[in-house]
């Protein structure tokens, strides 16, 4: 009853602190807008509008169907139509065009023939991502092979599906970027809640009072989650809003999802809370595990894709967990039940990471 | 079973890393008494005060603080404390009532009662003006009577204060003072550290501590009749010259000037000091009359202070 009293002290001190601390206030609504805007439109991974040249030499009927056709896709540009492959490179050298597609006089020929090519790209290579839209532009001629076999035109729409280069859109990237902002708005907030009550001097206070290590610890962590699931909503809000993120699975076990995942970040804030001595280095710590949950989780990259040691890092990290749970629930409608495997890890992880917190917080000074 | 000191230590240390902080400290403080901690910056004041309250672990030795054994279960301490630490540690971001009122809740004092008795910590701490004004834009002297009305809310036993008036004016430490001897009398034990002289004078004992040691303690009459020095007072119209000319003797182990004075220390086994400084002043041509006087505290801590050869001259 007394230890409850003292929790609801704390509790409401640290809600009374920050809304006094504009700065802060100020960072939980606009870090979590201002990241998703900047992610959903900057980290577009939807190639569009690869600045094109076109040496057509065959001059045929089927050639000039194909070069419209690869302007419908919208993935190139044309901005110039030249006469030589020369010319070509000359355009790719100066950084003009990305692509240059060369159509052989024998255009029409080589189309009936498997064994040859019958257009040649050329890619400015020194951009991994452009090359890889080159590469799947590559079959084109290919498939083109085929309908001219065939003879049906009634195929166009879709060469136009197989040709989309979009792998990954602002569908994909919400429900991962959920997870870096929480990971760096709660790991911070708390990050810095021990230290900077160390710094200020109340800690000295606290500690001699009857308060204990986990009621200071809790007390501490609650207001937080509650925040964490306002900027959830946020984050939802205004993924739906501007980028039309769905959400196919139940919105309950999103919030259980995030409710896991939060309590995971908490318990890692205050955990360094509890090792560092200043503000600036908890700020320090909590950028060295933010930088592997964006690069290791499988947000950026394709988890299968990275070598082994990395993916034993990301399996550590709670943030890895989290996009697989939200990306099984907003996009492909699992259930958490059906996720528990992910569930269980953010679950054990916050208990260890709060039990050590607790443990480093010892009411002493030395 | 009630002791009769509050604290009773037996060679307190304190070690951190190679430097020995407080060494083998022996201090009693009985009940009821506002006894103090006297020495200059860096002498171990605050931290055997954060050892007796728990804060800190005692490298050796220990001590009782009121019936507990530190080291040990400091949580049945706490509700009989109070600390106030030396630099201001209520939150600056909150008003002095919801700091008051955040203490009450933190060591649970009886919800029925906690409203009179914030409303009698704000009159007899002169806080009422300031109640809902925010702790980190107060002034000094009404900072430090909020963390006292803080540190004495829930009626602790012991009253710990770590240079309680080190950021205040004389006013508001003549007004603090008042108010320490209104709890004493009241029965609250009360271990103030300090390096003012006039404080230390009003203190019931003190121990004087320098470099981690205390070299002397007693009520500061004790302490004044028994410092082991004579005191040499020197009037004159150029006190610069005298005490150049008092430099060179021997005897004369430490020579302060105060204003147009002079105090002149001259251990106790030198049967005529007066003869000694008025010598002197003869040899170098020097107009200036020598007073025997009483020593004060601050004499009494020059003295011990001092090394032991410099004290044997």
């Amino acid at each position: 009853m007394k230890s409850l009293s003292r929790l609801f002290a704390i509790v409401s001190k640290e809600v009374r602190q920050l809304s006094r601390d504009r700065l802060t206030f100020g960072m939980i609504v606009g870090l979590p807008i201002i990241q998703i805007l900047l992610f959903g439109y900057a980290i577009n991974t939807d190639v569009r509008n690869l600045k094109t040249a076109i040496a057509n030499t065959a001059g045929s009927h089927l050639s000039r169907q194909f070069v419209a056709e690869l302007g419908q896709t919208q993935v190139v540009d044309i901005v110039a139509v030249v006469t030589s492959a020369d010319d070509l490179e000359h355009l790719l050298r100066r950084g003009d065009i990305s692509i240059g597609v060369y159509i052989p006089p024998d255009f029409d020929r080589r189309t009936v023939d498997s064994t040859r090519g019958a257009v040649q790209l050329l890619v400015d290579g020194s951009d991994p991502t452009i090359l890889g839209v080159a590469n799947q532009l590559r079959e084109m001629p290919l498939h083109f092979d085929a309908i001219s076999r065939t003879g049906s035109s009634a195929r166009n729409i879709e060469v136009r599906a197989y040709y989309n280069p979009e792998r990954r859109t602002p569908v994909n990237i919400v429900p991962g970027l959920m997870g870096i902002i929480l990971t760096m708005t709660m790991m911070l907030f708390t990050a810095v809640a021990i230290v900077r009550e160390r710094e200020r001097g109340n800690l000295e206070l606290l500690i001699n009072t009857p308060v204990s290590s986990a009621e200071l610890m809790i007390g501490k962590v609650i207001p937080y989650i509650v925040i964490g699931l306002i900027q959830l909503a946020l984050i939802l809000g205004v993924g739906s809003l501007l980028f039309d993120v769905p959400v196919r699975g139940s919105i309950l076990d999103l919030y259980m999802a995030a409710a896991l995942f939060i309590g995971a970040n908490l318990g890692l804030g205050l955990f360094i809370s509890t090792a560092v001595k200043t503000q600036f280095q908890a700020m320090q710590m909590t950028v060295f595990i933010l930088l592997p949950s964006i690069l290791l989780s499988g947000f950026m990259f394709p988890f299968d894709g990275m070598p082994r040691l990395a993916q034993w890092i990301g399996e550590i990290l709670p943030t890895t967990h989290f996009i697989r749970l939200t990306r099984g629930i907003m996009l492909r409608d699992a259930g958490i039940g059906e996720l528990w495997p992910e569930a269980l890890h953010l679950a054990v992880f916050t208990a260890v990471a709060m039990t050590a917190a607790a443990a480093r917080f010892t009411k002493r000074l030395d | 079973m009630r002791s009769e000191f509050a604290i009773d230590a037996r060679g307190l240390s304190k070690d951190f890393g190679a430097l020995r902080a407080v060494d083998g400290l022996e201090l009693r403080v009985p009940r009821g008494q506002i006894y103090g901690f006297l020495g200059p910056n860096g002498s171990g004041k605050s931290t055997t005060i954060r050892m007796l309250c728990g804060l800190l672990t005692p490298s050796e030795g220990t001590a009782n603080v009121l019936g507990t054994d530190v080291p040990g279960d400091a949580r049945q301490l706490r509700p009989k404390i109070g600390y106030m630490t030396q630099k201001f540690s209520l939150f600056g971001d909150m008003t002095v009532i919801e700091n008051l009122k955040f203490i009450a809740a933190i060591y649970s004092y009886p919800v029925e009662r906690r409203r009179q008795r914030m409303e009698d910590l704000l009159e007899r701490y002169d806080l009422q003006e300031q109640r809902r004004q925010l702790a980190g834009t107060m002034s000094g002297g009404q900072r430090q009577r909020l963390a006292l009305a803080c540190a004495v809310l829930h009626r602790p036993e012991l009253l710990l204060l770590d240079e309680p008036t080190s950021a205040v004016d004389p006013q508001s430490r003549r007004d603090f003072w008042a108010n320490l001897f209104r709890l004493a009398e009241a029965g609250t034990t009360i271990l103030v550290s300090t390096h003012y002289m006039d404080e230390a004078e009003r203190c019931h004992r003190l121990a004087i501590l320098d470099r981690g040691v205390k070299v002397a303690d007693g009520t500061p009459q004790e302490l004044q009749s028994g410092c082991g020095m004579h005191i040499v007072e020197v009037l004159g119209d150029d006190p610069y010259a005298a005490q150049a000319a008092l430099h060179g003797v021997r005897e004369a182990v430490s020579v302060t000037q105060l204003g147009v004075r002079l105090r002149v220390l001259i251990p106790e086994h030198h049967d005529d000091p007066l003869a000694i400084v008025e010598r002197a002043l003869r040899e170098h041509g020097i107009e200036a009359s020598a007073t025997l006087t009483h020593p004060t505290l601050e004499d009494v801590f020059v003295a011990v202070t001092m090394k032991p050869e410099e004290r044997a001259a």
